[in-house]
């Protein structure tokens, strides 16, 4: 299983590399929300300020979408499923192949947001090790729940749309969570945050164990 | 010896419809089996219910020696379809695409290399992506994934579909040395000049149904695909009214069409013998890169017809 996630992940990761979409389109979307959400909140300073942690998940949460929607379009394209059903990979492996994917470039856009919000929003990181911990977990739990989202709304024509739909109200437990420890760090006090990044972890294996054994009927369902 | 495919009153439902209404079909190791009827037949269902893409509800199918409704994922690995999509990614490149599925069946490296040259894509196409190809380009990059695979039984949907003639050539030569190797073909064609001249035998469908010899004028001259569909309430799916439906069938189907000229098949030349009845295991590319042409396999089964049997003259709906 372990072999077939890497195979998946470094075609996936490669496909997202040519076409150069998360580099061109999702990065500048990303900053855009970030600018957008500065320019709206600038004449209060104290509100931006009180809501760095919210808005840094907000941002992360929408252009992850971006990137969850293509990691779903690239087994929709012309049979691809159809050989992914013949090819005797293991589903779950699979499934952690594509979560891993998008983990990876969510990671990605998690440091360029960061580096946004510290230069747009004046933040001072404080807790690193808290900061780093709740990207890995909320990453984790934001792209096994994308992935397995998203092949459940795959072969709908209205795929696009319902994706988020039903993505971000699964997701609002890992927006809560990720924005309290957070703020636990920006506030530095970590130790209020840890808890909640034990909440995120716990999300993150849900999703991915549930996603792991999913897949497969998923895949055979379309 | 057990037959790759043995399907016995198998029954496919696309929907409520019966695309395969009681098929009874068995192919011997070695074997191509060229797959005739008019559009709307079940020949494109049959192919992907023997690679377990559509589920088999009723009656017996075994493929490769596993039960089909039972183990279809197992099956899967040993089964190559090429069909009407591509199954290719357009932003890697041919190389890309074919070590992906390649690895993804757990061939060696070098299966992955000799799939592509038997092709001609170790060239310069070999890193052209795939978005940028032709056509054909795309249709024998799909064959060389195929190849890549190293499967056991090959199912092909209209495979000359878009190739240009040295590509058709270079197909046959392929479907030949690799059934030489051990490898059973089954394949759907409205080319049945080219295709009829590959196969070992055909097998006349029609409305979902495989058609006995003597019965040919039956599926005849179908006068269009509609006349062949017999649509079942959703009661009686997976009741004894499918099999009713599906005694119906042909009988629709077969139903004279006023002023309609039978066609008969021409005469087709004896297929030189490519087959190696009793070969274990799947052929490797780089060993069917070798022409190893034995003997021919007997064609078994009494509810098909012979390539240019006598006494039988099977038409068709080109």
């Amino acid at each position: 299983m372990w072999r077939d996630a890497v195979l998946v992940a470094r075609r996936d990761l490669r496909i997202e590399l040519r076409s150069r979409v998360a580099i061109s389109q999702v990065g500048p979307f990303a900053v855009l929300v970030l600018m957008l959400f500065a320019f709206a909140l600038d004449p209060d300073r104290g509100v931006l300020d009180r809501a760095t942690a919210g808005l840094y998940w907000v941002a992360v949460l929408f252009s992850g979408l971006l990137a969850l929607g293509r990691s779903a379009a690239i087994d929709e394209a012309d049979g691809v499923r159809e050989g992914l059903r013949m090819s005797g990979l293991e589903p779950g492996g699979v499934f952690l192949g594509k979560a891993a994917a998008v983990a990876a470039q969510l990671l990605a856009l998690e440091v360029l947001l960061g580096a946004g919000v510290v230069v747009l929003y004046d933040a001072e990181p404080a807790g690193p090790l808290l900061l780093v911990a709740t990207c890995l977990a909320a990453t984790a739990a934001v792209a096994g729940a994308g992935t397995l989202y998203g092949a459940l709304v795959a072969g709908l024509r209205v795929r696009e749309t319902m994706l988020p739909l039903l993505l971000l109200p699964a997701l609002a437990p890992v927006l809560i969570g990720a924005t309290r420890a957070f703020e636990a760090a920006l506030d530095g006090v970590p130790a209020d945050g840890w808890p909640w990044c034990g909440l995120l972890a716990a999300f993150a294996v849900l999703y991915s164990v549930a996603g792991a054994l999913a897949y497969g009927a998923l895949l055979e369902g379309q | 010896m057990k037959p790759v495919v043995h399907l016995s009153a198998a029954v496919a439902l696309l929907g409520r419809f019966p695309a395969l209404a009681g098929i009874d079909l068995d192919v011997a190791r070695g074997e191509i089996v060229l797959l005739r009827g008019p559009n709307g037949a079940g020949k494109t269902t049959l192919l992907r219910a023997c690679a377990g893409l559509v589920p088999v509800v009723r009656g017996e199918a075994v493929v490769l020696g596993r039960d089909l409704r039972r183990h279809p994922r197992a099956i899967r690995r040993r089964v190559g379809l090429l069909g009407h999509v591509t199954g290719l990614h357009d932003d890697l490149t041919v190389g890309e695409n074919v070590r992906f599925w390649g690895r993804a069946a757990r061939t060696e490296p070098a299966d992955v290399e000799a799939a592509l040259a038997l092709t001609g894509l170790d060239g310069r196409l070999r890193d052209v992506p795939v978005a940028e190809l032709s056509a054909g380009q795309r249709r024998r990059t799909s064959l060389a994934c195929l190849l890549a695979r190293r499967p056991e039984l090959w199912l092909l949907d209209e495979p000359h579909a878009g190739l240009d003639a040295g590509a058709r050539d270079q197909l046959d030569a392929l479907v030949v040395q690799a059934v030489g190797q051990g490898a059973t073909v089954l394949m759907a064609s409205h080319e049945l000049d080219r295709a009829q001249a590959l196969a070992h035998r055909v097998v006349d469908l029609v409305a979902g149904r495989t058609i006995t010899p003597g019965a040919t004028g039956a599926g005849a001259d179908v006068g269009g695909a509609d006349a062949d569909r017999v649509d079942v309430e959703p009661a009686d799916v997976g009741g004894a009214d499918v099999s009713a439906a599906a005694d119906r069938a042909p009988d629709l189907a077969g139903a004279p069409v006023p002023g309609a000229e039978p066609v008969p098949v021409p005469p087709v030349e004896p297929v030189p013998p490519a087959g190696r009845p009793g070969t274990e295991g799947a052929p490797s590319p780089a060993s069917v890169a070798t022409p190893d042409v034995e003997a021919s396999p007997a064609a078994p089964g009494a509810e098909v017809s012979p390539v240019a049997a006598p006494g039988v003259e099977p038409s068709h709906v080109a």
